[in-house]
């Protein structure tokens, strides 16, 4: 089991949350190439190693969050909120 | 290399077993070769047999960085059957079922192949529509396919649970030449048979790099020096972004996923058949191997990962699926569990291609179904790297085809990668 410290809920079991996905895909604008829309939907580098990624606290809070996490060991570096003003409210609590 | 006939095996039982030889031969790296495959799973040791076989293509290497046969081909739940319905992919699966049917003899290496029928069972009257489409269309294609009524399937398979009141057998979609194959058997036959005809296994050959040309790949670092190859292949699914990235060639239309697999304690013959089921949220698959071994697996574990291990949440899940369809199993025990990472692609279908290096064809994108895919991967990837151009079963199997909007999704699920099971 992978355990998420989930910045509003405290660490929980990642039974508990949905794997969304790549964090950094950043879609371009509307009138762009379709090379950069295949891209950015299609395309992933897929990295062995840290990477930043989306998990939806389904069966908790129901808030997405940003999750460093090696797709090796499992390990997780850090959890934040993916909306960055929450991230900042976040900080500002602490 | 000594042939396995029936003179032999007499011969050599009079003779204390003592003039076998060596399956495949351990050979030093020459310092090049004609084609150089990368992997040494049954994908890459079919392409290197087809090489040799098809196409007379014979300094061929194949690069293992671990020992053949010991990543994904000894990593899944050794299914084979071509229910496939989108253009290419059944005409595809299809001819690798007929390699299959034929694959024991080809290699003179018994694969075990066993078409014991493969039963996906149907719970609702829409899940028997949608079932019954997609087998039309194959047998449109000539390959078989038939429903059974739940008079025949209780016939055929009595000890279901055919009192679950949620999800109630309504019937099955079955493939009868579909079946199971022995997984090692597989690496080990077409290993031997390409070492025959001449092709270097090198086994404990890491990659760790490549030197380009002329914007070429000219030779490969590997853990036992560098090795020159006119021509190189991938076919290492699992980790084809890696090497991919190696080369320097940015991101794929693919994501690591690990999936999990099952083998119980063997008990008396207790399922003749492979049975799926899928139903609301669970998917859920078994046979008995010919050790008596109950062999099952279900869903990925839904997180992007490249370690070899599964996580429990998804043992729990399989474990219900198996007490929902087949409660009989209730006391058998686990002997072991394993994960193996699956490229999964963002159609659930493969690619075998040209890549922007003009010296270098990529196999890769198997998903859940590169067992089965073993035999026309390598005849296809042998064909596409001895004639330079692709058979038009694959023509639309490569990277340009989400960009064009002719994506080959089975399932329709969409551009995720981890649906696609």
């Amino acid at each position: 089991m992978i355990r998420i410290n989930c910045p509003y809920c405290g660490e929980r079991d990642h039974s508990e949350f949905s794997y969304g996905g790549d964090a950094t895909i950043n879609y371009p604008s509307l009138d762009a190439s379709e090379k950069e829309w295949t891209e950015a939907i299609f395309f992933r580098k897929n990295i062995k190693g840290f990477q930043f990624e989306t998990w939806h606290h389904s069966n908790g809070c129901r808030m997405w969050l940003v999750v460093e996490r090696s797709t090796v060991t499992h390990e997780i570096k850090s959890v934040k909120p993916c909306h960055p003003d929450l991230q900042k409210v976040v900080e500002n609590n602490k | 290399m000594t042939k396995f006939n029936a003179w032999n095996v007499i011969k050599n039982g009079l003779n204390g077993q003592s003039y076998w030889t060596r399956q495949w031969r351990d050979p030093e790296p020459k310092s090049s070769y004609d084609v150089v495959i990368i992997g040494g799973g049954l994908h890459g040791l079919a392409t290197a047999y087809y090489l040799a076989k098809n196409h007379n293509i014979k300094n061929v290497a194949v690069l293992e960085k671990g020992w053949i046969g010991g990543g994904n081909a000894g990593r899944n739940t050794t299914i084979v059957r071509s229910n496939y319905m989108m253009p290419g992919n059944h005409e595809f699966y299809e001819h690798s079922l007929k390699l299959w049917e034929n694959l024991s003899h080809e290699l003179n290496y018994n694969v075990m192949f066993s078409q014991r029928a493969h039963v996906s069972l149907f719970h609702s009257p829409g899940a028997k529509d949608s079932v019954s489409r997609i087998y039309n269309i194959m047998r449109l294609h000539g390959t078989d396919a038939e429903l059974w009524d739940l008079k025949t399937l209780k016939k055929k398979i009595p000890h279901l649970n055919y009192h679950n009141s949620r999800f109630p057998i309504l019937g099955a979609a079955v493939q009868k030449r579909a079946g199971n194959a022995r997984h090692d058997a597989v690496a080990w036959g077409y290993a031997r048979a390409a070492d025959t005809l001449g092709v270097d296994i090198l086994q404990n050959c890491e990659v760790t790099g490549f030197i380009r040309k002329n914007g070429n790949i000219e030779s490969i670092q590997t853990s036992r020096g560098i090795i020159k190859g006119k021509k190189i292949g991938f076919a290492v699914a699992g980790n084809t972004s890696v090497l991919w990235q190696m080369a320097e060639l940015g991101n794929l239309p693919i994501e690591s996923h690990k999936l999990q697999a099952f083998v119980s304690e063997a008990v008396k013959p207790l399922l003749d058949q492979v049975v799926v089921y899928g139903v609301g949220g669970a998917h859920f698959y078994i046979s008995q191997s010919d050790k008596g071994s109950m062999v099952f697996g279900g869903d990925l574990d839904w997180y992007k990962s490249y370690a070899q291990r599964g996580n429990l949440p998804m043992v729990q899940d399989v474990a219900e699926a198996a007490m929902a369809i087949f409660p009989s199993l209730g006391r058998i025990r686990l002997l072991r569990h394993w994960a193996g990472v699956m490229d999964m692609t963002m159609d659930g279908s493969f690619f075998i291609c040209k890549t922007p290096i003009s010296n270098l064809y990529l196999n890769a994108g198997w998903n859940y179904g590169g067992f089965k895919a073993s035999p026309a991967s390598g005849w296809y990837f042998a064909d596409l790297i001895a004639n330079e151009s692709p058979h038009n079963y694959v023509q639309n199997h490569n990277l340009e085809r989400f960009e064009k909007g002719i994506n080959i999704d089975e399932r329709g699920a969409g551009p995720d990668p981890k649906l696609h099971g």
